[in-house]
């Protein structure tokens, strides 16, 4: 895979360390706001807070608070003023606590951010980041917990990128910071204290390129956010039954990389999309479509879904756990498409 | 020019005041034609007339500077054209072609026109508050003095994004002007239904200075919007700037019948007495800073113009069926 290659070279030619994926996105935001002084942080408690979930700490310090900019509790107006500096030669990178309060920004994404490049017949550019998150299990019911990140990606000049890992993490951010278009970035909030491995230098990954999590010729397993470590665990629960799963982490919704979704699932005959999201009309129902149209004739079953109940997400843990998919649901599945149950 | 009087106030002089006049009336005539070519369904869509407005959107951009910003609102030809645009560009966009600003993609409710400074018109009432703001911080961060003038009706006052941005306006001093153009009616509702309270009370509570101001008066409105314009880029912060003013026609060229919301009488009324341009005319002429024949002159130059560049709009190329998927992406 040449996205593997990339990230071999990267890692060979400057030695990796573990990093959380929190710390990944320090280090992108520290590296961008570095490089580039058209670059800033505007958001609640990203200052000397440096967020609830503490990803900004310490870049106040360095930068100032003209550059990492703690702003009032008004989701809409700091991601208008940022498209606004975006539209005037700056590089903003809003900061949205939770991807819940998508809904209170979405006229100045959907209608403004969006369509300013195209209504203006290509003479304005809004390159825009917001950084947000998804994903349910941390008890915080149904208004801190949704993963929205198919609206966005339904509306044409949004681009949607969904890291799993704090490599993925920390590439893709540094794109979209530096990408022309306006960009959402979805980061699972139950991942931040996740480590992996993260190469010394400087790298940044391509926005639309997905990323084979694990190498496989039985079933295809598409997943995406926090979702890979489902799959890649319930790969191994697979594994053991003699079924070799590949996981193809798509990385990003928008743009979509429909040849490696569909190269997979042609190869292996079999596909699961999973994906924290709304079952009905989400990221699963577009990427499966995608499959089942892209790779028809080498199908061998119907292209199967595992995504949240659509259910708003509930507080008490014996019923939120319910909502989300899980290693065993997905191995449940698995083993249903196969025809072993 | 404008010349420094010994008490510090800005005097309008001829050639502002000719300027003025010559922007005022170009922009209604251009309004002009626009109601005519949706009658006669040569113009694809609506469109919003600006004709009674007309010394708000000039009064404030004869304060500005090429390079700083506005944004503008659905009713924004007289924006666009009081920052500079072309008249043939905005009819070509108005009628969907290749030429127009936004190459045929926006309409006459989405025309920016970067060169100007115009970052667009907005059919989302109140949509580009945050955006005008946003301007403003960029000039700041990046160093620069220029300014960011939001315009916007008094439909807007019942949008919370408004408040927002006022609220981080003043918190950071940034060196924007809001224009509310007051013109009485959301759409098709009195703003005596819609708004309560004082509407000046709403930025004096952050803190902003309000300006109200006469909004049929090019000369006043000029005055102090180059006042809140200077004090902008000295870096002292937002000024609201509210403008009583009027729109002559309906919400929109089709909105013919209106006597269910607003009487005959008061829109006679506000036409005899209250019109910009006739008042603006008077004005110049009792200074003598019009010479005989001198606003004829502008007038049937103007009207030549225009009539020529929606002539050359009508011939113009539609885009190439395959420009539908150029620019959704940077």
């Amino acid at each position: 895979m040449s996205t593997r290659s990339v990230e071999q070279t990267a890692a060979a030619e400057a030695g990796t360390r573990e990093l959380s994926l929190g710390q990944a996105v320090n280090e992108a935001l520290a590296e961008e706001l570095r490089r580039d002084p058209t670059v800033f942080v505007l958001g609640e408690d990203v200052a000397e807070a440096g967020t609830p979930f503490k990803v900004m700490s310490g870049l106040v310090e360095e930068f100032g608070p003209e550059r990492v900019i703690d702003s009032p509790i008004s989701e809409a107006g700091i991601t208008g003023i940022g498209l606004g500096a975006a539209m005037t030669g700056m590089r903003p990178v809003v900061d949205i606590m939770f991807g819940d309060f998508m809904t209170l920004v979405m006229d100045q994404l959907a209608n403004q951010a969006a369509k300013v490049h195209y209504m203006s017949g290509g003479r304005l550019r809004a390159p825009l980041t917001v950084r947000t998150t998804l994903g349910a299990t941390r008890r915080s019911a149904a208004q801190h917990s949704q993963s929205l990140h198919a609206w966005p990606a339904h509306v044409p000049g949004l681009k949607v990128a969904l890291p799993a890992t704090p490599y993925d993490a920390k590439g893709l951010l540094k794109s979209a910071i530096r990408d022309d278009n306006p960009v959402v970035v979805f980061e699972d909030k139950m991942m931040f204290a996740r480590k992996g491995p993260v190469p010394e230098g400087e790298y940044t990954l391509p926005l639309g390129v997905a990323d084979v999590k694990r190498e496989g010729d039985d079933l295809t397993i598409v997943a995406t956010s926090s979702m890979v470590y489902v799959a890649l665990e319930a790969a191994e629960l697979l594994a053991a039954e003699g079924v070799a799963v590949e996981v193809v982490d798509p990385r990003t919704l928008a743009p979509l990389d429909r040849d490696a979704l569909v190269a997979s699932a042609a190869k292996t005959g079999r596909a699961i999309v999973v994906d924290e999201g709304h079952e009905s009309y989400g990221a699963s129902a577009e990427i499966a479509a995608v499959i089942a149209h892209g790779a028809f004739w080498e199908l061998e079953a119907p292209v199967t879904r595992l995504a949240a109940m659509d259910v708003p997400v509930p507080f008490s843990p014996v019923l939120e756990d319910l909502t989300v998919p899980t290693p065993e649901r997905l191995v449940e599945t698995a083993k249903t498409l196969l025809g072993k149950r | 020019m404008t010349v420094e009087t010994d008490t510090g106030t800005v005097e309008v002089g001829a050639e502002l005041g000719l300027r003025m006049y010559e922007q005022m009336r170009r922009i209604r005539t251009f309004e002009q034609h626009v109601d005519d070519l949706y009658r006669s369904r040569r113009m694809p869509g609506l469109a919003h007339l600006y004709v009674g407005e007309e010394a708000v959107a000039v009064g404030v951009c004869e304060a500005l500077r090429t390079d700083d910003y506005i944004t503008s609102t659905h009713r924004g030809h007289g924006h666009c054209l009081a920052k500079g645009a072309s008249v043939e560009r905005m009819f070509c966009e108005l009628l969907g072609k290749e030429a127009g600003y936004c190459r045929g993609k926006g309409g006459s409710m989405h025309i920016a026109d970067h060169e100007h400074g115009n970052l667009g018109a907005n059919a989302i009432v109140g949509g580009s508050a945050g955006i005008a703001t946003g301007a403003a911080f960029s000039a700041r961060a990046r160093g620069t003095d220029q300014v960011a003038v939001c315009f916007f009706g008094e439909g807007a006052l019942g949008q919370g994004v408004l408040y927002e941005v006022m609220n981080m306006a003043a918190l950071w001093t940034l060196p924007v002007v809001y224009v509310c153009e007051n013109n009485l009616y959301n759409e098709y509702t009195h703003v005596s239904e819609t708004t309560a309270g004082e509407i000046a009370a709403r930025p004096r509570a952050f803190g902003i200075p309000v300006v109200e101001v006469d909004g049929q008066d090019v000369r006043a409105v000029h005055r102090e919007t180059a006042a809140a314009v200077g004090r902008a880029r000295a870096g002292g912060g937002p000024t609201f700037v509210l403008a009583a003013t009027y729109r002559f026609h309906g919400h929109h060229v089709g909105d013919v019948d209106r006597g269910y919301y607003r009487a005959k009488d008061e829109e006679e009324l506000w036409k005899a007495e209250r019109d910009p341009i006739t008042l603006h005319a008077r004005w110049l002429a009792e200074r003598g800073l019009a010479g005989a024949g001198e606003l004829e002159q502008i007038d049937a130059a103007i009207d030549e113009e225009v009539a020529q560049s929606v002539a050359r709009a009508l011939e113009a190329p539609f885009p190439a069926p395959s420009e539908v998927t150029e620019d959704v992406f940077a």
